[in-house]
């Protein structure tokens, strides 16, 4: 590059002979160099600036091109990762607590006709009648030659079925897959489980979706396609539920009952061990809901959770428990048990008379209406409801399946001195077996609130303290003596010291007028052991009747209580516990030396 | 020397364009062969599926107890009952010459058998 010289000499030396300033040559020439490296730099950056711009605009149009075709494209599977397997199962199991499986799925084919691309429409309509009996061959002549594009002929296909449809060879008959729930232990936790059908159909696919049970409680869960591969565990025991049915059914049909009922309950954790409600059903095929008759005669109606009974006698426990909590009394206090009691109008009486007075311990023992009623008036309503809410029995339980919601307890509209002497006893408010046997549950397991639940839990539940550790021993005593030597002596377990209390209460008429005089709901609510109470067990039975007596009986010992002991004794060494010998309780021990 | 790097060069590019359609082939081999595994899985899963179902409703309490009462002559198994909790001295220890018995009627479940 030539560079212009800053002074050139001619310039300079012409300047100097004009007499001119030479120096001004030299800033003039110094301007026009400037000037020149000023427009070059300029142009070297609007260059760069240019091939920037050119770059940002094509990343930006890649990156919106790209946008533009993941936005236009189908979606389709990754083909080389390790997924796929999620894909495949369209509902979560529900297994039991030892992960034994209650409900699956299961692949079957389903059957859909299409009678512009038939062959032989008669031919076909006359096998698919022969496969399947309870299609009308008429009808289907009908469909097939009609002006139907398109018709569903079977929801569920056995793979034998399948087979007989493809061998009769016709182009229109069409199978679309479908996932079918399966409950392989069929009638078994029927009540728990609910049952499944079929939501949005289409050909290849169709939706499961739960419409009773824990199937509708956990339906989101269950379907959540994120968590299909985990299980729903339960807190039920399938070998404890088959057993307790068993059981239950055997003692049902013994004793001509029209309906039983069982749950078995873990006390500290408030797991539900077992379930039962009989008569059930089978939920791979479930009835459809009754349209007359009342609804508590269907099978699939569940009498422990939905089932709202007046539950007589059991409820004496919670008015002793009280009145010892608020140190009215203590197990050795004597009570007026005078019966008949009046008051007012109305009178209260005994099963049988039990003599002029009793210690609170053998009121619960014998069972004594007007003791746990003078009880009651000194508890006074407020109290009584006050410690009712506490135990959980005058709200829905929080019970995981969506019937428990209809479990409301009935109350009496006004709370007053007679309500409270009835409800004392057990009659003039409704709960369920359910409600009772967390009550039960509260009361014998040192104290603290338990409230049941479905799902397996990891730890006890430490709930808020209703009765003292003091009081619920005291009670646990007086329901072992209920069982030892009072009213519910058939419920005697070896091995393990089983407490209880009956409770036998008259119907209430259908029309609401009173009580029946010859049906009675006899309920058992059982503890073992009783000196370190596990589960609580309640039994109920509808209208049960002992015949072996020259009279017919219809009291819980005679109906409740011995099936309630068949379950125990079944059912306790499946959980596990050893029978063990009672402690026995302390003789006074007096000091005889110095 | 300017003739030689483009002769180089020309090699080179043969050479690549060589590589990446071999690698392009054995990427498609290694997808087809994924996918097709992905299918066995699959199937391999929904067969497992049936055969827990199965399982399960093979051992449903109702069909065991139903098995059980009809060998009871055989078998003779009764419900559990507290009277057969034991103590653990109360087991023999086992005798040496007594082993298990031979395993008979084997049925095959698993699906390894159709793999080539």
């Amino acid at each position: 590059m030539i560079r212009t010289p800053l002074r050139p000499l001619a310039r300079v030396l012409e300047a100097r002979a004009k007499g001119e300033n030479p120096d001004a040559i030299e800033r003039e020439n110094l301007r026009l160099r400037h000037e020149e490296m000023r427009d070059r730099a300029r142009l070297r950056a609007e260059g760069r600036l240019l091939v920037l711009g050119v770059l940002f605009i094509c990343a930006f149009t890649m990156v919106g091109a790209r946008m533009a075709l993941l936005a236009a494209t189908e979606p389709t599977e990754p083909r080389a990762s390790a997924a796929g397997s999620d894909i495949l199962a369209l509902r979560a199991d529900i297994v039991d607590r030892h992960g034994r499986v209650l409900a699956t799925n299961l692949e079957t084919f389903s059957l859909y006709a299409q009678p512009p691309q038939m062959i032989d429409p008669e031919h076909a309509a006359t096998e698919l009648a022969r496969i399947f009996p309870d299609l009308d061959r008429e009808r289907l002549v009908r469909d097939f030659t009609g002006s139907r594009k398109f018709l569903w002929i079977k929801r569920r296909l056995s793979p034998e079925q399948k087979q007989a449809v493809h061998d009769i060879g016709d182009p229109g008959l069409l199978f679309g897959p479908r996932d079918m729930r399966l409950y392989p232990n069929g009638t078994l936790a029927a009540h728990v489980l609910g049952g499944a059908s079929f939501g949005r159909e289409g050909v290849h696919a169709a939706e499961v979706i739960g419409v009773a049970g824990v199937e509708r409680q956990f339906d989101e869960q269950l379907r959540d396609p994120a968590r299909a591969s985990e299980p729903l565990e339960l807190s039920l025991d399938l070998t404890v539920q088959a057993a307790t049915e068993e059981v239950l059914l055997g003692g049902m049909r013994m004793l001509n009952a029209k309906g039983a009922a069982a749950v078995l309950m873990d006390v500290h954790t408030g797991e539900v061990i077992s379930i039962a409600s009989l008569p059930d059903f089978d939920p791979n095929d479930r009835p459809a809901p009754p349209t007359q008759g009342r609804p508590d005669d269907s099978p699939l109606f569940n009498r422990v959770v939905q089932g709202v009974y007046e539950l007589g006698s059991t409820f004496k426990i919670f008015t002793v428990a009280q009145a010892l909590e608020l140190g009215m009394v203590n197990p050795e206090t004597i009570v007026n048990t005078q019966s008949p009691m009046t008051w007012g109008r109305h009178r209260i009486s005994d099963f049988r008379n039990y003599g002029p007075e009793l210690s609170v311990s053998k009121v619960i023992e014998k069972s004594s209406n007007v003791g746990t009623a003078r009880l009651a008036i000194d508890i006074g309503a407020e109290r009584q409801r006050e410690f009712l809410g506490q135990l959980g029995l005058l709200e829905v339980t929080g019970f995981e399946m969506v019937e428990s919601r209809g479990g409301r307890p009935l109350l009496p509209p006004r709370w007053s001195e007679l309500s409270t002497m009835t409800i004392s006893y057990g009659h003039g408010m409704s709960a369920t077996p359910l409600h009772l046997a967390a009550a039960y549950a509260t009361i014998v397991n040192g104290g603290t609130r338990v409230s049941p639940t479905l799902l397996k839990q990891t730890g006890p539940q430490y709930g808020p303290r209703v009765i003292s550790e003091k009081t619920s021993a005291q009670l646990r005593r007086m329901l072992r003596l209920t069982v030892s030597q009072g009213t519910a002596s058939f419920g005697e377990v070896k091995g393990y010291a089983v407490g209880g209390k009956t409770g036998s209460a008259d119907k209430p008429r259908i029309d609401g007028r009173g009580y029946e005089k010859e049906k009675v709901l006899a309920t058992f609510a059982a503890t073992f052991p009783a000196h370190d109470p596990k589960y609580v067990l309640i039994v109920t039975l509808d209208e049960a009747v002992e015949t072996s007596g020259s009279e017919p009986r219809r009291t819980a010992g005679w109906t409740a209580v011995p099936v309630a002991a068949e379950v125990i004794r079944r059912v306790a060494p499946l959980l596990g516990l050893r029978p063990e010998v009672e402690p026995a309780e302390l003789t006074g021990i007096t000091l005889t030396s110095n | 020397m300017r003739s030689v790097l483009f002769v180089l060069t020309a090699c080179a590019v043969i050479g690549l364009a060589f590589w990446a359609y071999r690698e392009n082939f054995r990427t498609q081999q290694a997808l087809s062969t994924t996918e097709q595994l992905q299918r066995d899985i699959g199937a391999s899963r929904a067969r497992l599926a049936v055969l827990r179902a199965e399982w399960a409703y093979l051992t449903r309490p109702s069909r065991l107890r139903d098995l059980a009462d009809l060998n009871f002559d055989s078998l003779g198994l009764m419900p559990m009952a507290p009277e057969q909790f034991g103590r653990i001295d109360q087991v023999a220890f086992p005798l040496e010459e007594e082993g298990l018995l031979p395993i008979t009627d084997v049925i095959e479940v698993s699906n390894m058998g159709e793999q080539p």
